[in-house]
């Protein structure tokens, strides 16, 4: 198809729409939520004393616990990024667009990316324009713990907003905590390794009062981006048809972080106060296909914002109150002279507020109301843009019981969206009702063994880009709709003995995608447009588990390992070619293994992943089939303490066994590549 | 040592979980299909084949071949594929245009930057040429013509102009390059002059309106003629006549079919009359004109699609409907058409949503469905292939 105008071009659209996606990010804040967060995650180590406290005030809530990764066991797990260490969790998919600088999205239990809320210390991440967040660009260098939860994060306190999305990442970067006499921590590290990278962070956290503590984190990352990939391909025979080498072009990144906090503790309450910004410049490798090796767009991303939280306890009564202004600026360029020439810059700002207030009725009866309201509005420089207005009022009511043996906790979300248009008739207002139900009991006198139900409904809007873009957005889309059921088991112990720790847990569930927002071709040839055709039928079981052993003094192993089956096929359609076909990019198996050994100072660890077949259309047909891939990371890492400066140094090699693989079709990834680490802690 | 035991064990469970998932294994490349079409062609015509070019997607590098054989009714999907596995990354991405020319094919993949050459019979490559972005191909005295969207870059590097890049068939060298207006697509030969339907879709809303004319002998662009925005199909018919569909601009200026005529001694073509109605593609047999009308309902979000002929000595719509069994129903995007140069078959294919496989089907002249198989993504232009080939 003529990319002029025409369907080729769509594909540039979409491209540039996922690449766009990179805007956003980033957010913040407010640690709020490690008063509120850390408690429930109360197994959290890392907990401080006026945390413990304020855990005797407000009881373990969550209903059902999340997946979830932190402190050292995150360090160890050769991951670059958020995106990576999200591998590890189960009924999630990882696209993976290659390299340090490709941009990385995730998609929980086949639902869509766009259904994925991510939490950044508090605070929801948004990007109003593609709905879709690059987890790529968070780094994990200063990164304490990653949840995950399906559906919500089953507590009553937090924002209306976090009732809202089909699943939910938490990431909470480090808070901190200082021994008695103690009135600063610092820490420098350096990373380099493969694809020429330069990897400085610097922590430095200051008490500045009792109450008052202080961290400044800052990180610079510099990458050629250039690696090794391969096409082989073998004739049925069996000889080789082609066998080629090349190095992926275009994919430099150079980015910087800074990110400032401030956090107070008060009288049954505390405060938080975050500013962030990233700014990075980077090459968009773009898809590899035949005679073109190299492409010519660019990507620079300026991503600002500020949040503050508060939290406090009066009596039975806790409010939670958080605020946001984010600001994203990004310019995308495409300079190759083959191709139409493209050089947008797109600004699109957030505004936010949310208050979430919980009563205490009784010691096992809560309830909680909370309001959010969210502004967002884009602008681009380009011909005839709408430069939308998203003013959108979100209320929650929930409430929450708690027995010894029985928990169970229901909300209702009522969310209310008015958008507004330059020169253009705006479609009219959305409102949608979603209710959740969590469910956990435990049927003996015992901890160990705990059974649990959700159920969900959530919807997502459809994006500015699905609305407005060009003339292939559709301003008649209504949500996209998501139903989910789950029903699922956990058995955990954890003693001082032998075993210190196992946990197996098992899940099945039943979603439904309804109103599914596809590109669709519109009348006149090559011409697409958005519309809720879509209806997706999925399936799938999610089992984890995680066994640690102490064998002999300092020694303890861990092995954790997780499976996911998924059946997510295309019911839309009996007439269509794909009908009941596999959705692509969701592989019906997939899992992972990670074991690691600690003795003394030491720490190895040995991380396997694998991502069943797929298909990269939407017909199950051999033209589309993906073939599976599996990688084996290893890392080895030796901590030594002098005059309490702690130093570590950590060896990293990523797929070990150098296969030659895709995530997504013509975006090869890395042969083997490696990392060193060097981390000074005073 | 009991633990021990049990993490050896969970390790193998999960070592056989993965191996009854299934394990990686040699790529191998992707393999033709045969499937035979359900109907006897005519033996007695001078026609061997066809073969249908399927864009693929944007990024997809999903371009394929294939090929109708019409003696043993065998149709290949993937053709190139089999014919040619030892090409990296295969056919390439977005194909244009296919056709045939002396002994060989020739096929214009747009965002693979190149025309691929294969001989005719076989498939099998014997060349490439490079030509960036480029779009349709035709042919004149041993050379071939292909419309490209950047030309040399000129005044305004933001936009360039277009070109025509001139082939020698024989040596398959790029022997000159002409800059025409702003994105061409189709071009054709009238004499000693090749006319260029110019889009200027690179440069919305500001498109193109002009009909590149270039004089052959001296490759140079000579004169160019106003008519109408967004211009892409460009036909002769048996009358010497031009037909050039217009695509508009989708909001204030419509689609529509323009008719180039010459009323000079000279043979020059001047503009002679526009029709209201909008073409996404034609196909000329006989003095029939074959077009497929599609438009989209702002309502309700479907296409009102038409099937319709002109008679290209009146210029006038004498049917509606070149479907005429209800077969139209099924189609969900058409895409390409063709007609057999001798039997009058229509062949139309439907890329259904681009981003699956599509379907060719087989009308009688008559308008009835003959048979229909599935194809490869986006199936678009169709070229014949003659029983005896000469040339180069």
């Amino acid at each position: 198809m003529p990319p002029d105008d025409n369907g080729s071009f769509l594909c540039l659209l979409m491209n540039t729409t996922i690449r766009r996606a990179l805007l956003i990010l980033l957010a913040v804040n407010a640690i709020a939520a490690s008063a509120v967060t850390s408690v429930k995650e109360n197994a959290d180590t890392t907990l401080s004393l006026t945390e413990v406290t304020v855990t005797a005030v407000r009881p373990q809530t969550e209903v059902i616990p999340a997946q979830k990764l932190s402190g050292e066991e995150l360090q160890r797990l050769n991951s670059n990024s958020v995106a990576d260490a999200l591998r590890y969790f189960s009924g999630v998919q990882v696209k993976d667009y290659g390299g340090v600088g490709g941009i990385k999205t995730v998609n929980i239990r086949s639902m869509g990316t766009n259904h994925t809320g991510v939490v950044y210390d508090g605070i929801e991440l948004g990007n109003a324009q593609n709905g879709q967040i690059d987890l790529g660009q968070f780094s994990l260098d200063n990164i304490e713990a990653i949840s995950m939860y399906n559906g919500q994060k089953s507590d009553i306190l937090q924002p209306a907003r976090d009732f809202g999305s089909a699943g939910t990442i938490y990431l909470r970067t480090k808070t901190p905590e200082f021994s008695h006499g103690e009135t600063y921590h610092a820490r420098a590290a350096l990373r380099f390794g493969s694809f020429d990278l330069i990897n400085p962070s610097a922590l430095l956290e200051l008490r500045l009062s009792s109450h008052v503590n202080a961290s400044l984190s800052a990180e610079w990352i510099n990458s050629s981006g250039k690696y090794k990939f391969r096409y082989r391909r073998v004739n049925p025979a069996g000889e080789i048809a082609y066998d080629t080498t090349a190095v992926r072009q275009n994919g430099d990144i150079n980015a910087t972080r800074i990110e400032c906090n401030l956090n107070g503790n008060l009288q049954n309450g505390e405060w938080h106060f975050k500013v962030y910004n990233y700014n990075s410049e980077r090459g968009v490798p773009g898809a590899i296909v035949n005679n073109v090796w190299r492409r010519g767009e660019r990507i620079w991303d300026n991503n600002s914002f500020a949040q503050g939280s508060h939290t406090q306890t009066y009596g039975n009564f806790t409010t939670l109150n958080n605020v946001k202004y984010s600001f994203y600026r990004t310019h995308y360029v495409n300079n190759d002279d083959k191709q139409i020439k493209v050089d947008n810059l797109y600004k699109q700002r957030e505004l936010y507020f949310s208050t979430a207030n919980e009563l205490m009725l009784k010691r096992w009866w809560r309830l909680s109301v909370s309001y959010d309201f969210l502004w967002n509005a884009l602008d681009a420089d380009m011909h005839d843009f709408a430069r939308p207005d998203r003013f959108t009022n979100m209320v929650s009511a929930a409430t929450a019981i708690s027995f010894n043996r029985f928990k169970a906790q229901a909300s209702m979300l009522g969310t209310f969206i008015h958008d507004k248009l330059r020169g253009k008739k705006a479609p009219e207002d959305k409102h949608a009702f979603t209710p959740a139900i969590y469910l956990n009991f435990q049927p003996a006198r015992t901890r160990d063994f705990q059974l649990r139900a959700f159920y969900k409904r959530s919807f997502r809007m459809p994006t500015f880009n699905d609305l407005y873009y060009a003339d292939m957005g559709n301003s008649r889309l209504d949500p996209e709709r998501v139903t989910q059921y789950n029903f699922g088991a956990v058995y955990s112990r954890s003693s001082h003995g032998f075993i210190p720790e196992a946990r197996i847990s098992a899940d099945a569930y039943y979603n439904r995608v309804s109103d599914k927002i596809v590109a669709y071709p519109k009348g006149q040839q090559f011409r697409w447009t958005m519309l809720n055709l879509g209806l997706v039928d999925i399936t799938g079981v999610d089992l984890s588990g995680l066994i640690t052993v102490n064998p002999t003094y300092e020694l303890y192993l861990t092995l954790r390992g997780q499976y996911t089956f998924q059946r997510a096929i295309d019911v839309t359609d009996p007439t269509d070619s794909y009908y009941r076909d596999q959705i692509p990019y969701i592989p019906r198996h997939s899992g992972s293994a990670v074991v690691n050994a600690t003795w003394k100072q030491w720490s190895l660890n040995y991380s396997f992943i694998y991502v069943g077949a797929r298909y990269n259309q939407q017909e199950n047909i051999r033209y589309n089939y993906t073939q599976p891939w599996y990688t084996s990371d290893i890392s080895i890492s030796r901590d030594i303490t002098i005059n309490h400066v702690n130093l570590r140094a950590l060896v990293e090699i990523n797929n070990l066994l150098s296969q030659d693989y895709d995530v997504i079709l013509n975006y090869p990834m890395p042969k083997r590549n490696w990392r060193v680490t060097l981390m000074v802690n005073i | 040592m009991i633990m021990k035991t049990s993490i050896t064990r969970l390790l193998l469970i999960l070592l056989a979980c993965t191996a009854l998932a299934g394990c990686r294994e040699d790529e191998v490349v992707m393999p033709a299909e045969n499937e035979t079409v359900p109907d006897i062609a005519d033996p007695d015509t001078q026609i061997q084949g066809m073969y249908v070019l399927n864009e693929g997607n944007m990024g997809s590098n999903k371009c394929t071949i294939d090929y109708y054989d019409f003696p043993t009714g065998i149709y290949t999907r993937n053709f190139y594929g089999e014919r040619n596995p030892d090409v990296i990354k295969e056919l390439g991405d977005v194909g244009n245009d296919i056709a045939i020319y002396g002994s060989r094919l020739y096929a214009v993949i747009n965002c693979s930057h190149k025309v691929e050459v294969m001989d005719a019979r076989s498939g099998r490559r014997i060349g490439q040429v490079d030509i960036p972005n480029c779009r349709y191909i035709s042919f004149h005295k041993g050379n071939a013509y292909v419309s490209s969207y950047v030309g040399p870059v000129l005044v305004d590097p933001d936009s360039p102009k277009g070109a025509v890049y001139r082939v020698d068939t024989l040596s398959l060298a790029v022997t000159g390059r002409v800059s025409v207006g702003y994105q061409p697509e189709e071009m054709a030969v009238s004499g000693n002059k090749m006319y260029v339907a110019n889009s200027g879709g690179y440069r919305a809303p500001l498109y193109d309106n002009t009909i590149s004319v270039i004089n052959l002998e001296e490759f140079k662009q000579v004169r160019q003629i106003s008519a109408a925005i967004n211009m892409h199909r460009m036909r002769r018919d048996e009358q010497g006549k031009l037909w050039v569909t217009s695509r508009g601009n989708r909001q204030t200026q419509p689609s529509q079919l323009l008719v180039l005529s010459s009323e000079h001694e000279n043979g020059e073509m001047e503009l002679t009359d526009m029709l209201p109605v909008p073409c996404s593609n034609i196909a000329i047999h006989g003095d029939r004109l074959y077009y497929i009308s599609s438009e989209l309902n702002d309502y309700t979000g479907t296409n009102s699609i038409s099937y319709g002929i002109i008679d290209t000595r009146t210029k006038k719509v004498i049917a509606t409907n070149f479907i005429t069994d209800g077969t139209e129903h099924e189609i969900k995007m058409p895409y390409g058409l063709a007609v057999h140069p001798e039997t009058g078959d229509i062949y139309l294919t439907d890329a259904k949503n681009y981003v699956s496989s599509g379907t060719l089907y087989c009308f009688s002249p008559e308008g009835k469905k003959k048979w229909s198989i599935r194809t490869g993504d986006i199936p678009a232009s169709i070229c014949f292939l003659p029983k005896s080939t000469s040339g180069n």
